[in-house]
């Protein structure tokens, strides 16, 4: 049950034309983002990195174009993504063993348990306490922990290593280039770089 | 004076109401038990209401302590927003279960008095509505505890409200008399007042302090608790940190 | 997914219970409503029995406004409905296990505190039974016709305000049979049943109608 033995899966999208609010922020926007792949997603501010993302987790519905998973016609490709927006998606009232827990059952096909998931992003000791007494860098991380409990071949990632010390940051690309090698796949709207070798720009915009 | 000025240390606090506690705890028990023989063997039953007079040896002093312990808040509130007592805010929190359970005592006790005595558990009389009201500030106050966690913002809201209630408390205590009167004159049986019996008087007292010892020793341990409660959440965030810098020093090597 | 059904009914209920929930502040207004009413009408007890199904009721009602715009407002602010959203459960699902949670924890305690608020109107001893159960089989209605707006409101800063505007006219139905089975039972022409009846095909019609409406408005928004 690796990733890798799954059929190879290919998130391929076409043509996308983006318009919020009457303006057009992105026209014919196409790329494919194979197994064991990692794009980056690069574009000034406004250009409609946080719009293309919506727009893969079935958020927003693309004015023109096509997205879908090669190799599974019938799934929706939000259901084979991990999502990690700028917004931590945590509660801060409960644990951070709790939330880990909770994504987990949400997201089905479970990986590591919340408390591996948690020592593998360096926070094995906050794992009982309310997710509110967290630093942000810590609820960065835990939100990151969410990769790990579930395995799902698409890592969509808005601005990852925002709130990451260096330290945190090694640890992310550490588990990034993980998931490539295991055949997973890897979508990121960044500014910084991210660590990876062989990583393809797309760029939007102008 | 001096004596407060050095309570105003929690650690001092914890420490004084520690030994101040079992003393305070042991007067308390003593009295209720002495005051609860008295009004259940000792004093007579009403010749009008028989046995359920025994009722308002609960009652009063219940309706006592409710407002007591708004007084009390109103004084911690100032002591948070005037003299920026750091136990203030600690003593209001603390305080405001307790008279709110106090109040649901006195209504409670008022319901299961009225069946008997006016054929129904509620009526509209002005003091148990105004008591009711009171509950209802109570719970307000301890709503806007609830809904903000950040404790120094919490204290400071708080004793805002409490002072508002405070002020309006004559008014709606005025607006309440005015209203039921208007309604219907005072058919409502007057049971306190210095025409009580010494027999009955006497445990009355009694009671009056035992209750208001207990509340004492209610007051104190929710204190305690809620200082504790502020330490460890403290505690556990700044060891979070400290195990957060200790394994990102590690890692990198 | 019955596990991720069962997920998100149990993380509604520990975060009512934890961080002031809307619940208790639900029962709070109710007894607000209750104590206000007979400020305006006077303490007539007479007057307040035969009205008093009537009071509880609007006072259950506007009791369950309380709170309704955050059902969804909270998942969405910290970005939780975008996990739900990526989740297997469909978002129908997730609907139904959050409106769920809301009435467990605002609608079912509004319902068994009834009778006891009854008691400061008078409320007859026979009628605080069926008050209690049209509350019972009436609240699931306003959860979710409320889940169906809340939905709406979710991405709104100021949800909480045009909720009830929402909200209100489409709780007529509920509100009219609610309040006449609880007076059938206090005798009159008509039997129990038929209103009863007639309030719980309301609920369970409110119950797929919100569902559906909730799940469209969350896929739609954003």
């Amino acid at each position: 049950m690796t990733p890798s033995s799954d059929p190879i899966l290919t998130l391929e999208a076409d043509a996308l034309t983006c318009r919020r609010g009457g303006r057009l922020i992105f026209a014919d926007l196409s790329f494919r983002l194979r197994s064991g792949e990692a794009i980056a997603l690069t574009g000034r501010n406004g250009a409609g990195k946080s719009s293309l993302l919506a727009m893969l987790c079935g958020q927003l519905r693309p004015e023109a174009g096509t997205i879908r998973v090669e190799g599974a016609p019938d799934v929706a490709p939000v259901e084979l993504s991990h999502v990690v927006g700028h917004r931590d998606g945590l509660k801060t009232a409960l644990s951070a063993h709790e939330n880990l827990a909770f994504a987990q059952a949400l997201l089905g096909d479970a990986a590591l348990s919340p408390a591996e998931a948690l020592a593998k992003v360096g926070l094995p000791h906050v794992a009982a306490l309310p997710v509110g007494y967290l630093s942000a860098g810590q609820r960065r991380r835990v939100a990151l922990a969410r990769l790990l409990v579930a395995r799902r071949p698409f890592w969509l990632l808005d601005e990852p290593m925002s709130a990451l010390d260096t330290a945190a940051q090694a640890m992310l690309s550490g588990l990034m280039r993980e998931h490539l090698a295991q055949g997973g796949a890897i979508l990121a709207a960044t500014h910084g770089p991210l660590g990876l070798d062989g990583v393809r720009e797309v760029k939007i915009g102008p | 004076m001096a004596s407060l000025i050095d309570l105003a240390n929690p650690t001092r606090f914890m420490r004084y109401s520690a030994v101040l506690l079992p003393w305070v705890a042991g007067i308390a028990g003593v009295l209720l038990v002495v005051g609860f023989y008295l009004a259940w063997f000792v004093a007579p039953a009403d010749y009008q209401q028989g046995e359920t007079i025994r009722i308002m040896f609960v009652h009063v002093p219940a309706a006592w302590l409710a407002m007591m312990f708004y007084t009390m808040m109103t004084l911690s509130a100032l002591g948070t927003l005037v003299w920026r007592h750091p136990l203030a805010d600690v003593a209001q929190k603390a305080a405001a279960p307790i008279g709110a359970a106090f109040a649901l005592i006195c209504l409670l006790t008022g319901a299961f008095w009225g069946k008997p005595m006016w054929g129904t558990y509620w009526v509209w009389d002005a003091r148990l509505t105004s008591m009711l009201v009171l509950l209802l500030i109570y719970l307000g106050i301890m709503a806007l505890w609830r809904t903000l966690d950040e404790p120094s913002q919490a204290g400071r809201a708080v004793a805002i409200l409490t002072l508002v209630g405070f002020v309006n408390v004559p008014i709606i205590k005025f607006s309440v008399d005015w209203w039921n009167t208007l309604h219907q004159p005072a058919s409502v049986l007057r049971l306190d007042g210095p025409t009580i019996h010494a027999s009955m008087l006497w445990p009355l007292l009694i009671l009056a302090v035992g209750f208001t010892g207990l509340a004492l020793v209610l007051h104190l341990v929710a204190m305690r608790a809620e200082i504790m409660r502020r330490r460890v959440r403290t505690l556990t965030i700044l060891e979070a940190e400290r195990l957060d810098r200790l394994s990102a020093e590690s890692a990198p090597a | 997914m019955t596990r991720a059904f069962l997920a998100i009914l149990k993380r509604d209920l520990a975060l009512a219970s934890r961080a002031g929930g809307g619940g208790e502040l639900a029962l709070v207004f109710f007894l607000t409503i209750v104590v206000l009413v007979p400020f305006a009408l006077g303490p007539d007890l007479n007057l307040l029995s035969r009205i008093g199904p009537a009071i509880l009721w609007l006072g259950a009602l506007l009791s369950m406004l309380i709170g309704l715009d955050r059902l969804f407002q909270g998942d969405e602010e910290d970005g939780s409905l975008d996990l739900i959203r990526a989740s297997v459960l469909p978002l129908e699902l997730a609907v139904l296990a959050k409106g769920l949670a809301h009435w467990l924890t605002t609608g079912l305690p509004l319902a068994l505190a009834a009778p006891l608020l009854g008691l400061l109107v008078a409320l007859p001893g026979e009628a605080m039974l069926p008050v209690a159960a049209t509350l019972l089989v009436g609240t699931p209605a306003l959860s979710f016709i409320g889940a169906g707006a809340a939905a709406l409101t979710a991405g709104l800063r100021r949800g909480g305000l045009i909720l009830p505007v929402l909200v209100a006219p489409l709780t007529v139905p509920v509100l009219i049979f609610g309040v006449s089975a609880s007076n059938a039972a206090l005798g009159g022409t008509i039997p129990f049943a038929t209103p009863f009846l007639i309030l719980c095909a309301l609920s369970l019609a409110a119950i797929v109608v919100g569902t559906l409406a909730a799940a469209a408005a969350l896929r739609q928004s954003g």
